[in-house]
C-alpha cells in the first residue's frame, strides 16, 4: 500500500491524469503541447509561477470529464484478452499436488490450484504460478515527484505514475483501496507493455516512471521489465512501496530501479499486525538492504492519531533510522486523513506532526519533513550545516533552489540525494 | 438461524448408500427423496412440501449459493441444485438464481450458465458486479455481490463438505467468501475471525434461510482442490438452519474420517477451524458450536 493517493487530493492541485478510454487506450489529458507543464530543473521564480499555474488550468479544463481511477463498476471489467497480462511469476516454489509457495513477499502464501495468493493478483494454474497484472495498468497520472514524495530525487520534475490492481497487505487507512484491495478483473485496466510505458513517459517529458498508488511488489515482474525498457530510453524508475518483500527479489529490484520510497507505517509489530495485516521486521530488513545496495531511499511515516503517534515510538523510530540507515535518509511525517476502514479517527493535528519532527531532529536526523500540510516550513530542505533553505517547496512545487551539483550553494555542504548533473 | 441460541440447533444428516446408480452418477430420484426426508426432519413436518412452505414465500427470488471453485469432483453437484429448484417451484418460487463468484467457476462445476432453463438463472458475481460501498464488520471490509444484495430475497447455501488447506474446513460459513470481492484477504490466521465476520454482514445474516451441504462426495484432506485419493463417498446431505452447528458437525465428520485413515487432527496440523468458535461467541452469535446444544439427527 502506498500513502500517495491516486485520486484528487484535497490538499493540493491535481495534475494531469491519464484515464482509460472506453476503447481501452490511455488518454493523455491536456498533455498535447503542454511542454511547459513539465518543470525543468533548475528553474527560476518566473518558471515556477508559470509551471504552477498551468497544471491548475489543466485541472479546471479537464477535471469535470475526468474519470476517477478505480471507481469503475466491479463487473466484467476486463475479461477479454486477459492472457496478455499473464506471465509466469519469478519467485515461487512448486509443491506436491500442484500447490505452490510464493516467495515474493514474506507472507509466503501456499496456494492451491485455481486459487490466488493474498495479493489477489497471482494465481496457481495447474501448478504454475502466474502474475495476472503484467502490463495491466489501472491508473496512470503525471505527478510531481514531490507527490510520491521523493524530495531528494530530481526535484521539480514529473513522474509518469502507474499502478495495477492489488496489494500484499490490507492497511485499514489505505487511500487507494479501490484499486489496491481489488482483483485485477474488478477494475478497468488497459494493456501498457514495458516499452510503451517507457515511450509514454518519454513523450510526456517525464524523466522518471513511478510505480505507485497500489503496491509495486505485487506487480514486480512488470516493474522489472518496465524499468529495463525505461532505462534503454534514458527514463528512470522509482518505486513507492510498503517494503514488504523478500530479500532475493528486493536485491534484484535494487539493481533495476533508481529510488525506493518506503512507507514505514509504524514502529511496532502490534500496529503492523492489527492495522496493516503485515509485519514490521521484514520491512526494517528491507530498508537496511535497500540502503546497503546504495539505492536512493526515503521514508514516509503516516502519523495516525492514537495508533502510532506516541513520543516513545517517534524516538525509537528515529534512533533506529539513525543507527541502521544513517542520519541522511529523508523522513516524511505525513498527515493522516480518515479513509477506508479508519473513518472513526480525526485528521492528524499539525502540532502532532511538529512534535514528531522535533523528536526526530533532536535524535540527529538531518532531513525530516512534514507532509500533507501545504505551506508548512518543514516542506522545504534545509542545509544541516548552515541551516539555510536549499530547496524551497510550496506544496508539490519548487519555489526556489539553492543547490549546485548536489551541494548547498551557501556553504558547499553535500546534500545527499540524486540530483541532475 | 435466529432461534439457534434459544432452542437446540438441529443438524440433519441424511444418507443413502444407494444414492449413486450403477454407472456412478447420482440418482436424481433418490436424491430428491433424500432431500425430502431431510427437510421433513428438520422442520418436523408430515410432508416435504410443508417444510419448503415454511422456508420460502411464493413470489420470492431465491438464490442458491453454490461452491464451484474446485471444479467437478469437489463442487456442489448441479443435480442437487436441480432437485432443490424443483421443490422450490412446487411451492411457488418462479425465480431461482444459482450463483457463485465467477461464471467460469459455475461452468467448471458443471453448471451451464448459457443454457436457458425456465425459472432458473446462473449468475457469476463477475457478471452481476459488486456494490460500490463497503460493508464492514469487525476485521472485514468488503463489497458484496449484487446478486446477494439486490436480486435475492432469500438465500439457500449449498456448500461442499470438505477439508481446507488453510482454514481447516470449508462448509457453511466459508461459503460466503463467494459473496465478497476480496476473499483472498481473509485467509490468514486460519480464517479467524474473518470468516465469522463476513457472515455478520447484514445482507448475509438477513437473507440466509437454510444450509444444505453437499456431502455426496466429501473430502478429508487436500482441499479445497479436488483430490480423489482423499475423497470419500459420504452419500449424503447435511441440512441445518444454524451455519455454526452445521460447520461444527461437518468438522467432526472430517476429523473422524481423518482419524480412520491414520491422519493427524486438523488442530495437530495447525489448522483447527477456530473461526467456528468465534462465530458462536457473544459478539457474533451466529449459532452454536456447543455439542450439548446441537441436535444431530440422522435420517
Amino acid at each position: 500500500m502506498c500513502s500517495e493517493t491516486a485520486q484528487r487530493d484535497e490538499a493540493c492541485c491535481d495534475y494531469d491524469s491519464l484515464p482509460i478510454s472506453g476503447s481501452g487506450e490511455l488518454v493523455l489529458w491536456g498533455r498535447q503541447g503542454a511542454e511547459s507543464n513539465c518543470p525543468r530543473f533548475p528553474f527560476d521564480r518566473r518558471t515556477f509561477l508559470k509551471t504552477a499555474a498551468l497544471p491548475c488550468l489543466a485541472t479546471c479544463a479537464f477535471g469535470a470529464a475526468r474519470a476517477a481511477p478505480g471507481r469503475m463498476p466491479l463487473a466484467g471489467a476486463a475479461r477479454e484478452n486477459d492472457s496478455r497480462f499473464v506471465v509466469e511469476a519469478r519467485f515461487y516454489e512448486r509443491l506436491p499436488y500442484k500447490k505452490i509457495k510464493c516467495k515474493l513477499c514474506p507472507r509466503e502464501c501456499v496456494v492451491d490450484e485455481s486459487e490466488r495468493g493474498y495479493c489477489g493478483v497471482r494465481e496457481n494454474r495447474g501448478g504454475t504460478y502466474y502474475t495476472l497484472v503484467h502490463s495491466r495498468v489501472c491508473t496512470a497520472h503525471v505527478d510531481p515527484i514531490e507527490k510520491k514524495p521523493l524530495f531528494h530525487f530530481y526535484p521539480g520534475t514529473m513522474a509518469f505514475s502507474v499502478a495495477t490492481a492489488g496489494c500484499n497487505v490490507n492497511c485499514k487507512m489505505c487511500q487507494n483501496w479501490e484499486i489496491s484491495q481489488v482483483r485485477p478483473e474488478q477494475v478497468r485496466s488497459t494493456y501498457v507493455p514495458p516499452r510503451k510505458l517507457a515511450l509514454l513517459a518519454k513523450q510526456s517529458r517525464c524523466p522518471s516512471i513511478a510505480y505507485t498508488y497500489s503496491e509495486p511488489v505485487v506487480f514486480y515482474e512488470y516493474v522489472m521489465d518496465a524499468a529495463d525498457a525505461a532505462h534503454a530510453l534514458g527514463v528512470r524508475s522509482v518505486v513507492i512501496s510498503g517494503g514488504y518483500i523478500q530479500r532475493d527479489p528486493l536485491l534484484k529490484w535494487c539493481q533495476a530501479v533508481d529510488a525506493v520510497k518506503v512507507d514505514l507505517k509504524a514502529f511496532s509489530e502490534k500496529f503492523y499486525k492489527e492495522v496493516v495485516n503485515g509485519e514490521l521486521k521484514p520491512v526494517l530488513d528491507a530498508l537496511v538492504t535497500i540502503r546497503r545496495q546504495g539505492t536512493w531511499t526515503e521514508i514516509v511515516y503516516l502519523v495516525i492519531p492514537t495508533l502510532n503517534d506516541g513520543d516513545a515510538e517517534f524516538k525509537a523510530l528515529s534512533r533506529w533510522i539513525k543507527s541502521n540507515l544513517g542520519p541522511d535518509v529523508p523522513v516524511h511525517f505525513t498527515r493522516f486523513h480518515p479513509q477506508y476502514l479508519l473513518t472513526n479517527l480525526p485528521p492528524t493535528s499539525i502540532a502532532t506532526l511538529e512534535r514528531a519532527k522535533s523528536i526526530a531532529d533532536a535524535e540527529g536526523l538531518h532531513y525530516v519533513y512534514i507532509g500533507n500540510v501545504p505551506g508548512h516550513p518543514a516542506e522545504s530542505t534545509y542545509c544541516p550545516k548552515c541551516g539555510r533553505v536549499v530547496v524551497e517547496r510550496l506544496g508539490f512545487t519548487i519555489a526556489s533552489l539553492h543547490l549546485r551539483k548536489g551541494r548547498c550553494e551557501y556553504c558547499q555542504q553535500v546534500i545527499p540525494g540524486v540530483w541532475p548533473a | 438461524m435466529g432461534s439457534a441460541l434459544v432452542d437446540k440447533s438441529k443438524v440433519v444428516i441424511a444418507r443413502d448408500t444407494m444414492l449413486r446408480g450403477s454407472g456412478g452418477s447420482v440418482d436424481s430420484g433418490r436424491l430428491l427423496k433424500l432431500l425430502d426426508r431431510a427437510m421433513q426432519s428438520l422442520y418436523s413436518t408430515d410432508t416435504a412440501m410443508e417444510a419448503w412452505g415454511k422456508l420460502v414465500r411464493p413470489g420470492e427470488v431465491v438464490g442458491l449459493k453454490v461452491n464451484c471453485l474446485a471444479g467437478q469432483g469437489a463442487s456442489t453437484h448441479p443435480i442437487l441444485a436441480e432437485v432443490i429448484a424443483e421443490r422450490l417451484r412446487q411451492v411457488g418460487i418462479k425465480d431461482i438464481v444459482v450463483w457463485d463468484r465467477l461464471s467460469s467457476d459455475l461452468e467448471r462445476g458443471g453448471f451451464r450458465p448459457g443454457v436457458k432453463r425456465p425459472g432458473i438463472r446462473y449468475v457469476g458475481n463477475d457478471d452481476a458486479g459488486y456494490e460500490d460501498n463497503l460493508s464492514v464488520y469487525g476485521d472485514v471490509g468488503s463489497r458484496l455481490s449484487r446478486t446477494l444484495t439486490r436480486t435475492c430475497d432469500a438465500v439457500i447455501s449449498l456448500p461442499v463438505l470438505k477439508d481446507h488447506g488453510i482454514t481447516g474446513v470449508t462448509l457453511a460459513l466459508k461459503n460466503f467468501f463467494g459473496a465478497i470481492h476480496n476473499p483472498n484477504k481473509y485467509h490468514p490466521n486460519v480464517g479467524d475471525p474473518y470468516i465469522a465476520d463476513v457472515n455478520m454482514l447484514e445482507p448475509i445474516r438477513r437473507k440466509l434461510r437454510l444450509t444444505i451441504a453437499d456431502a455426496i462426495m466429501a473430502q478429508y484432506e487436500g482441499g479445497p482442490s479436488y483430490m480423489p485419493q482423499w475423497s470419500w463417498p459420504f452419500n449424503g446431505l447435511l441440512v441445518s438452519r444454524d451455519p455454526v452447528a452445521m460447520d461444527y458437525t461437518g468438522w467432526k465428520l472430517i476429523e473422524e474420517e481423518r482419524s480412520m485413515h491414520g491422519m493427524k487432527s486438523l488442530e495437530a496440523m495447525g489448522r483447527k477451524p477456530k473461526y467456528i468458535e468465534t462465530a458462536a461467541d457473544a459478539r457474533h452469535r451466529l449459532g452454536t458450536n456447543n455439542p450439548a446444544r446441537i441436535e444431530k439427527v440422522t435420517v
